[in-house]
């Protein structure tokens, strides 16, 4: 353990000298990760404005292009994500109190379920792929056919915004607002995308604080490294609770 | 900095429990209610309930509900700033085709 040798009162190991008490240093911490927060919360709101603007010009498009997704798979990353964030807390919880088995087994649990939504993750942008719902050349929205959505991307009213549809027509009469639903896709990946990455540095993190646990840093009086993943870990959870319902859910209502 | 320090509440698993258990029906019910056709009342429900579930992570999750109340000013500053970058720039989007636009979103 790394003793700062200008404490000659005995103080915390882990406290700077900069701090009053642990308390103060403690109270800093979450002021400046809350900041960071703020900052992330218009980093996201940026994309949130984005889609606010697009969704409430193309309601229709965003409509069919929203089924075209697999509920199934995000409904699931949600249940996973927000287990993760409960697994999350009980990480803060056994660092809190010193429980250093149970926070290591709670780090790796958390982990664990975040590298599962990744796994989800990657299924379904491979399944984009893989349908041409990826924007660009290769768009091929037309050829889409879910048969189990498939009813709705014919019937869904696309007729009211049929402005701007591109050259791609599977069959005469039918006008999916093609370039629409591309912005509905553009703003997936892009929203997505973001998120994930997010994760991607939080299981670094987690990667990270298992490493310290195993070495015996964190105890009763210091865990703020714990406790600031946390905050960063359920602020990820909190975005993907708005992309959920905005990306998966704006068109099942409709047959 | 002479005052004392807010007391660093621990927060017991029982309500990191009950905060999950929430969190889950509300996404049980985000789900079924999307399949229902309340009209433009959906992106209220959907909303209304998503903002719940952000509100109890950030309350109990994050620890928010046992904090100073610097930090209550940054939490309600920080979303207020979005609020307000959402709501203006909406505000002169759908205002802008008042006569000829029937509806926003469903």
């Amino acid at each position: 353990m790394p003793v700062h040798s200008d404490h000659a009162s005995g103080h915390h190991p882990a406290l700077a000298h900069h701090f009053q008490d642990l308390d103060q240093q403690k109270d800093t911490t979450w002021l400046a990760m809350w900041v960071f927060l703020a900052t992330e919360i218009m980093f996201f709101g940026g994309l949130f404005l984005a889609y606010v603007i697009y969704r409430s010009s193309y309601p229709d498009a965003f409509a069919i292009a929203s089924n075209a997704l697999d509920v199934k798979m995000g409904l699931g990353n949600t249940f996973v994500l927000i287990i993760s964030s409960f697994t999350m807390a009980m990480s803060v919880y056994s660092a809190q109190t010193g429980k250093k088995t149970n926070l290591i087994v709670f780090l790796i649990l958390t982990l664990i379920l975040g590298g599962t939504f990744l796994g989800v993750k990657y299924f379904e942008y491979k399944d984009k792929f893989e349908h041409g719902l990826v924007p660009g050349r290769h768009f091929d929205f037309a050829s889409h056919h879910d048969p189990k959505t498939g009813a709705a991307l014919d019937h869904s009213g696309a007729s009211s915004s049929s402005h701007g549809a591109s050259s791609h027509h599977s069959e005469a009469g039918d006008k999916k607002p093609l370039r629409e639903i591309q912005i509905f896709f553009s703003l997936y990946f892009a929203m997505t995308g973001l998120h994930a990455f997010h994760m991607i540095i939080g299981a670094g993190l987690l990667i990270w604080l298992i490493f310290l646990s195993a070495k015996n840093t964190f105890s009763k009086e210091y865990n703020s490294p714990v406790e600031l993943v946390g905050l960063y870990w359920h602020f990820v959870d909190i975005v993907w609770i708005f992309l959920f319902p905005l990306l998966y859910l704006i068109g099942r209502h409709h047959h | 900095m002479s005052e004392k320090h807010a007391e660093h509440h621990i927060v017991s698993p029982t309500t990191y429990a009950a905060i999950l258990g929430a969190l889950l029906v509300f996404t049980v019910l985000t789900y079924y209610v999307a399949f229902i056709d309340l009209g433009i009342a959906s992106n209220f429900v959907a909303m209304g309930i998503a903002v719940t579930k952000g509100t109890l992570v950030v309350l109990f999750f994050m620890h928010i509900f046992y904090s100073t109340r610097l930090l209550w000013v940054v939490v309600v500053g920080s979303f207020s700033w979005l609020a307000l970058m959402l709501i203006l720039t909406l505000g002169d989007y759908v205002t802008r085709h008042w006569d000829v636009q029937q509806r926003i979103f469903f």
